[in-house]
């Protein structure tokens, strides 16, 4: 190996063609007389159906079928129920599509298929479906009430899910505590909007029963296992692709929304392609949200600060169905004490039916929510405490020698208890507070008022489990004509720049170029053992499954060079494509070896020559292939998690309100974060970049709303406000790397890293920054520009 | 380049009408439904992919083209308003031999695009800015305002603004 590549800033073999306008999204795949699906979805949030009426519709111009829930066989079913957990009772799902009932504004109740979208939009709009409405109530607090109106008879008091965990003896920490510190916090309902929106295509070849599917999605693996149990064909005969894919932040893992069983279903019926491209509205009104969750936080603490209990109490809005169980609460949960030592905890929450869009994870997953409660909470201790809040969190902290720390009776998302494995979570306090210049603060505070503008410091600090099992795979092979190394696996990208990562790690393993390696994922033709890309697992699970694939490819591979070019195998070097004896100018290049390697009949080029059976370089006395040997360099290998491993990190900010325009400007933010060694600090750093930017919209901008009835009035990206440049500030990034032990790379993952703690940062910040109108403490997000008029003109006119 | 399809569609319906435009360069005469959507034409009619359509209501900037010289929004166009029109897609940015434009070469450069989705919107739009400003104004505001018609949500913006600082100072020096 002569350079490195593993933590170096290589750029992405992706690009190009995404520059090019080349990428092949699944509206771009040209798919010879394809037909088209739309839907006809509820306009009620909750409402029986009286008739669906299809007749004038299938009479129109182009239009080829039209589904109901009549005329799907054995889809018309109640969709699975992705992860159980004991503590829901009789977990409600959706139907693939509407019987009797819908749950939600945007619910699919009627798909129809033309031969264009046009046409297909004409005719589900002249289909006559005829509802009743019935009450409804899309308030979390209002909802679980004696009297509130059920989304499902079966569930009193609408609550899907009740649970409690309990660390260490809370009981007795309570009632020793000297101080305690009680808020309540909100966090609203938002949506990943990825800028391509949700969409399938799929083929069936009547001949061979093959049935493909382009599903945007990343699950590709889990959509092909989901298929071919649905419609009960062998795994082997459901080809699940995800070509490129714009973008998913957890949106894109559920499987299925109603999309992705009923155009396979089409395409096997009508034996023509058919694909379903979810248009804006659709992707607001029918494709998963999250983050409505209600804390009530108590901190109890002793009279110096060290907070020696907590108990949390929230309620969770899983909307409509409840078909990812429980994870996002329970990440919320399992992160609530922060990176604090906190050893005593009593968290609890009820998970609520409202008829509203399905909560599944949205990047950050429970884990912004909780990090909003513990970090209010720990400023709001330090308030009450009078003690600096940089000052109180140093007080609790876990400090590098108490690693792994264990939180027992929490069980993570994963199934396993929580372990903190490792981090330096003082040194990365001390950072921020060097970086965010904390000591001129007050001076730049002072003056900012003198010119009518309020500064305020902000702070958060966040921990977030990753790299969750069961498990990945990788495959690799050395192409025996080109060189060239491709390697498998069965997650998904969908931006990250996996192709980019992974070939890092085995360039460095097998001494190629990294743009020599050739990553193929997401096609379960390609690679079909695995899970998915959510939890920031991919460079965790698949990068360290592709790591030891490479290890076992180069130890082949020095052993066949050893062998070619007739040394020990420790003098065999790898690099620049070929192995070397050491120390000397003998070579034989990797695609020489691979050949090699695989006994031949037939010499199909000068290489080919060598590999035939009466070449003196393959004289052996017994059989071509010993007993137990394979040909080629070629090797599979998996990598599973013994736990999730934990990033963490904290953000500092310097808000600014303008007090005429109630405007917030945020002059300044700096963030430290640790994710373990990195592969790739470039790409890194893009993660990071893009969370927070979705971590700001959050905290300042977005917010699904609901108006009484349930309609989502802002279902557009007019009165969504998804923020531009002019929104977003420079972010100062500063990288600890401290290597997990969980994991021969020693990475975490990073992939939610951004988003948890930025929504916290800027309330902090905007509590410091207004202090003196009423001191109000910023506790629900978004903060709008009207949150905080009234902050300032209730104060002034009182 | 990527080339032209030209072949007859099911999206040749209802009442039509026949648009004569320039694509890329080359003359381009087609029967199309009055109702069709100027993205759907470019993507589905011409099968120039690379244009794509985010939201559909001229908000997220992913469908932008270079229209008689201007960046515009064509998934709020209707094809039959393309009539005698000079358009430009992402498909006639890069180099004939394939290689990148100086804009695509600052975005590989600056990591600034992860999904890709929006990127040929910002670039077309980009790529309009260059040609009808004698100078950029390369500050991180003025970089922040010449963008702020195109949504990414993967990047966080801050290395597209890298990026066209990166090619707006290679550009101007070579001018």
């Amino acid at each position: 190996m002569s350079t490195r590549s593993f933590g170096t800033r290589v750029k992405r073999n992706v690009d190009p063609k995404l520059l090019k306008g080349e990428g092949s999204f699944i509206d771009d795949l040209d798919l010879p007389g394809v037909l088209h699906a739309a839907f006809v979805r509820s306009p009620f949030a909750r409402a029986k159906i009286k008739s669906v009426d299809t007749d004038y519709a299938r009479s129109m111009d182009g239009v080829m079928a039209i589904y109901t829930c009549d005329n799907i066989g054995n889809l018309d079913m109640e969709l699975p129920l992705l992860i159980p957990h004991d503590c829901m009772n009789d977990a409600r799902t959706q139907r693939t599509l509407a019987r009797d009932d819908v749950y939600h504004v945007g619910q699919a109740v009627v798909m129809v298929v033309a031969i264009n979208r046009y046409l297909a939009e004409d005719a589900a709009l002249m289909v006559d479906v005829d509802y009743e409405p019935m009450d409804v109530e899309v308030d979390i607090e209002k909802a679980i009430l004696p009297d509130a109106p059920l989304v499902h008879p079966t569930h009193p008091g609408n609550i899907a899910a009740d649970l409690t965990q309990i660390s260490g003896d809370p009981e007795s920490a309570f009632a020793r505590a000297e101080h305690v510190t009680k808020i309540r916090v909100e966090v609203e309902r938002s949506t990943a909007a990825p800028m391509e929106t949700r969409s399938v295509a799929a083929y069936y070849d009547k001949i061979s029963g093959a049935l493909t599917v382009w599903d945007g999605t990343q699950a590709p693996l889990t959509v092909r296992g989901g298929l071919a149990s649905i419609f009960e064909i062998d795994e082997d005969k459901v080809r699940v692709i995800a070509p490129d894919v714009g973008g998913g932040f957890g949106q894109k893992v559920m499987f299925p929304h109603p999309d992705e069983l009923l155009v396979p279903l089409a395409a096997m019926e009508l034996g023509l392609p058919v694909k379903y491209i979810e248009d804006r509205r659709e992707n607001f009104i029918s494709s998963n949200q999250e983050r409505k969750q209600i804390h009530h936080i108590e901190l109890y603490a002793t009279k110096d600060g060290d907070v020696i209990g907590l108990k949390d109490f929230f309620l969770h809005d899983t909307g409509a169905f409840i078909p990812y169980g429980i994870a996002i609460a329970q990440v919320a949960s399992t992160s609530i004490a922060g990176p604090y030592r906190i050893p005593n905890i009593h968290v609890q929450f009820q998970a609520v039916y409202t008829p509203t869009v399905t909560i599944t994870p949205y990047r950050g997953c429970g884990r912004p929510q909780a990090c909003f409660a513990i970090e209010r909470a720990m400023d709001q201790l330090a308030e009450e405490l009078g003690i600096d809040r940089f000052e109180i969190r140093r007080r609790n902290l876990i400090s590098d020698d108490q690693f792994p720390y264990p939180r027992e009776g929490l069980i993570f998302a994963d199934g396993l208890p929580v372990t903190m494995d490792s981090g330096q979570y003082f040194k990365a306090l001390d950072l921020i507070e060097e970086k965010i210049d904390v000591r001129n603060f007050p001076k730049m505070q002072e003056e900012a008022r003198s010119q009518g503008k309020y500064l305020g410091l902000g702070l958060a600090y966040y921990v977030e489990g990753t790299g969750l099992g069961p498990y990945e795979g990788g495959h690799i092979k050395i192409h025996p004509i080109t060189g060239k190394v491709y390697v498998n696996t069965g997650l998904s990208g969908q931006g990250q720049g996996h192709d980019t990562v992974f070939a890092q790690i085995v360039a460095d393993q097998l001494g190629v170029n990294v743009e020599d390696v050739i990553l193929t994922e997401g096609d379960s033709g390609a690679y079909d053992w695995g899970v998915a890309t959510f939890a920031s697992r991919a460079a965790v699970v698949s990068g360290n499954a592709i790591h030891k694939t490479a290890l076992i490819v180069r130890k082949k591979t020095i052993k066949a060079a050893a062998n070619m070019l007739e040394v020990d195998e420790d003098q065999i070097e790898l690099r620049d494509g070929h192995a070397w004896v050491s120390n000397s100018n003998r070579s034989v290049s990797l695609a020489a070896v691979a050949t090699a390697t695989n006994p031949l009949r037939y010499a199909f080029n000068e290489a080919a020559k060598a590999a035939t059976q009466f070449a003196p370089a393959s004289r052996h006395d017994g059989p071509a292939l010993d007993e137990g040997q394979a040909p080629g360099l070629e090797a599979t290998d998996y990598y599973s998690p013994p736990a999730a491993t934990w990033a963490y990190g904290v953000h500092a900010a310097i808000v600014e309100v303008d007090e005429i325009t109630c405007e917030t400007k945020i002059k300044k933010y700096a963030l430290v974060h640790d994710c373990g060694n990195m592969i790739n600090p470039t790409i890194v750093e893009g993660q990071v970049m893009g969370g927070v930017a979705q971590g700001i919209a959050g905290a300042m901008y977005e917010k699904v709303e609901f108006d009484d009835d349930g309609n989502i009035s802002n279902a557009n990206f007019v009165d969504f406000v998804i923020p531009y440049a002019t929104e977003i500030p420079k972010v100062e990034m500063y990288h600890l790397e401290t290597p997990t032990p969980l994991n021969p790379l020693g990475v975490k993952g990073v992939g939610e890293a951004g988003c948890i703690a930025t929504a916290a940062t800027i309330a902090s910040g905007l509590t410091d920054a207004l202090r003196e109108f009423g001191n109000p403490k910023f506790r629900s997000t978004p903060i709008t520009p009207s949150m905080i008029h009234e902050v300032i003109s209730s104060s002034s006119s009182g | 380049m990527k080339m032209i399809r030209n072949l007859p569609s099911a999206n040749s319906f209802g009442q039509t009408s026949k648009v004569s435009l320039t694509v890329n360069g080359t003359n381009v005469e087609k029967e199309v439904s009055v109702r069709m959507l100027l993205s759907d034409f470019i993507r589905h009619e011409l099968g120039l992919t690379g244009t794509h359509v985010g939201c559909e209501h001229g908000i997220c900037g992913a469908c932008t083209v270079i229209i008689d010289g201007k960046s515009s929004r064509s998934c709020t166009l209707l094809a039959v308003q393309a009539d005698g029109i000079d358009l430009r897609t992402i498909e006639s940015v890069a180099n004939k031999d394939g290689s990148l434009h100086p804009i695509q070469e600052a975005f590989h450069e600056c990591h600034a695009l992860q999904c890709g989705y929006c990127t040929p919107g910002f670039i077309m739009n980009i790529v309009s800015e260059f040609e009808n400003n004698e100078k950029i104004d390369t500050t991180d505001e003025g970089i922040r305002e010449l963008i702020a018609g195109n949504l990414c949500r993967c990047t966080g913006y801050a290395n597209i603004i890298e990026a066209v600082r990166d090619a707006a100072e290679k550009l101007q020096k070579k001018r």
